[in-house]
């Protein structure tokens, strides 16, 4: 039976794995899934603290962090969407200038 | 390996078995009720009444070459029919199809006849039916070609939307019957009103079974909702550029999908296993009737209605049942705070 | 030992996903990455967790990824760094991404483990849905309601943001 402390370990690794693929890559839509990793690797910590401490809160907490994520992945699609429209690229790097 | 575990192991074979039967019984159903219908005979030459129909299928789609487009990606066209087909039989799995046997006294415990008993059967149900929606993408994705792109994306999109009244046409029956567990569901359905109206959730819930029917039927990508694959429109949509094995693979996970409908329809609509004049231990016959009536409704309703147009069929499941599964929803709660206060 | 298993699966999905140049095969190792939590889920004792992590994440919002990926047909990132070399092995996010990522599980780490309570579960209480709905709808129920008007805004704003230019 894994102790907390390898729950908590294991969701530090993919928290960190979403965080350096923010910072890595040049390309929009991976950059939203590494968001989503990062999301899930805390959902993690939380259903690990929840059955730690006996609570349901652990999986109620989880269930508003994917309503979350769910509304944000849905506006940030949206968003690439239009940037995609205007610039046909979806390299970060493209989007320097504050003028549409 | 106590009897027990070699019972399980014995009827998980079983109802993969079965499941695979009862892919080639529909097609044959199928085949000879449209004839029916259409007042013309259907396959008689093979067998008795052509009754080896099925069999002479699959001889021949097993002989057929296995054809790939050369700019297909290879490894999502080939996993795309393996991902339908597995979701198919897993939704399968937490269905049950009886009562607790103990085969006439050969092994020490009840075995339950449902291949994984889990308290959130519906659930599981619910969320290997959206992961079979992937199936259908990506073999419209990696086909490269536009007719099945568009079928694949038409069909997904059509599959997601029916998705939310789905649920929620459950939900109903969820608030009356107070648990998750389809195996509970079906328990609170034993017994009779007044001595001869047995104690269906159909009679309670109407509305909710006709949605969920309607639902059922577009989750499936079947006719009238069958607009993805109709082959005067869109050749024959997603699964286009397929041949041979992994067409069977497609029409295999078709035809389990509508048996997992049924199933669960009859599970928490129509009372699952129990019946008059049997026994406890043989209410799988019931059950199969039950599935059976189901099918034949399936297999009239997609020779009998006209197709569904894509954006009529859109139109319908978001602006029409949608908001008819809310209600229903609401009016059931109402009624059951109302009857229990 | 299953906990083993699925947290590799994991990782390894994690990390293929940070990697690949195609978002097609990007999306697909995430969903893997969600069936693998689900079971980590389902061994922590929440089954409602690991069921709506599937039937959300894995059946909804990476659908919404894959359809948008699909229908944008984006050109495979960079054009102007050197194709041949992949984006992880380039100078600048080579080093400084990697010196990132090990900082952080590197503190992380540390600090988790220094608990002196982060031992073993208490013995096995599995939280019926039955608690969590009651819980929901009687403690969190401001939370909730706040969260049905966030989907609503959500989706007014996806359809607004992704409209053409010119339509009513």
């Amino acid at each position: 039976m894994p102790t907390l402390a390898q729950y908590l370990l294991l969701s530090a690794i993919l928290f960190a794995i979403g965080t350096a693929g923010v910072f890595v890559r040049r390309n929009l839509i991976t950059i939203l899934l590494s968001i989503e990793i990062m999301l899930n690797a805390v959902n993690l910590t939380f259903v690990a603290f929840g059955r730690a401490l006996g609570s349901a809160d652990g999986q109620i907490i989880v269930f508003f962090v994917m309503t979350v994520a769910a509304a944000e992945a849905a506006v940030g699609l949206a968003i690439v969407i239009a940037l995609f429209r205007h610039k046909e690229s979806l390299n970060p790097d493209t989007f320097t200038s504050l003028k549409w | 390996m106590t009897p027990l575990l070699v019972a399980q192991i014995v009827l998980t074979l079983f109802v993969f078995f079965m499941l695979l039967n009862s892919a080639a019984i529909m097609v044959y159903v199928e085949r000879k009720v449209a004839a029916l219908l259409q007042q013309r005979l259907g396959p008689y030459l093979v067998g008795p009444k052509g009754l080896l129909q099925p069999l002479a299928d699959v001889i021949k789609l097993m002989f057929k070459e296995e054809l790939r487009p050369k700019a297909a990606d290879a490894f999502l066209f080939a996993l795309a029919p393996i991902i339908s087909a597995t979701c198919a039989f897993a939704a399968f799995s937490v269905v049950p199809f009886g009562a607790d046997t103990t085969l006439f006294g050969w092994i020490p415990a009840a075995l339950r006849l449902q291949v994984a008993e889990v308290n959130v059967a519906i659930l599981v149900v619910f969320a290997i039916a959206s992961m079979s929606v992937y199936g259908i993408v990506l073999a419209g994705w990696s086909s490269n070609s536009k007719y099945s792109l568009l079928g694949g994306l038409r069909s997904s999109a059509q599959m997601i939307s029916y998705e939310l009244s789905y649920g929620l046409a459950l939900a109903g029956v969820l608030v009356i019957g107070n648990s998750l567990s389809l195996r509970e569901l079906v328990d609170g359905q034993a017994g009779t009103w007044f001595g001869f109206v047995p104690r269906w959730y159909l009679f309670l819930q109407p509305v909710g079974f006709l949605i969920y029917m309607i639902a059922g039927i577009a989750e499936t990508n079947r006719a009238p909702f069958d607009f993805p694959e109709a082959e005067q429109e869109l050749v024959a949509g997603y699964h286009t550029e397929y041949s041979s094995m992994s067409f069977a693979m497609f029409f295999l996970a078709e035809y389990i999908n509508m048996v997992t409908v049924s199933a669960v329809a009859t599970d928490l609509f129509l009372g699952g296993w129990h019946g008059p004049f049997l026994p406890e231990s043989l209410g799988w016959i019931w059950f199969l009737l039950k599935v059976s009536a189901i099918l034949f409704f399936y297999v009239w309703m997609r020779w009998t209605l006209p197709r569904y147009r894509y954006d009529q069929l859109m139109a319908f499941g978001w602006k029409v049942l949608l908001p008819l599964a809310v209600v229903n929803l609401l009016v059931t709660a109402a009624g059951v705070l109302y009857f229990s206060a | 030992m299953l906990f083993y298993v699925f947290g590799a699966i994991a990782i390894v999905t994690s990390l293929l996903v940070i990697g690949q140049r195609n978002p097609v095969y990007s999306v697909l190792l995430l969903i893997a990455s969600f069936g693998a939590l689900s079971g980590l889920y389902v061994l922590l004792d929440a089954p409602f967790a690991a069921v709506i992590q599937i039937i959300v994440y894995a059946g909804a919002i990476m659908v919404l990824f894959l359809f948008v990926v699909m229908l944008l047909n984006a050109p495979h990132e960079d054009t102007e760094y050197d194709e041949r070399v992949h984006p992880l092995l380039r100078p600048g996010p080579m080093r400084f991404g990697a010196a990132l990522a090990v900082a952080l599980i590197v503190e992380l780490g540390w600090a988790l483990t220094r608990r002196a309570d982060a031992g073993a579960f208490p013995s096995a209480s599995v939280s019926s849905v039955d608690a969590i709905g009651r819980s929901l709808f009687t403690d969190y129920a401001f939370q909730f309601e706040v969260t049905s008007i966030l989907i609503l805004v959500a989706m007014v704003g996806a359809v607004v943001l992704a409209r053409r230019e010119g339509q009513g």
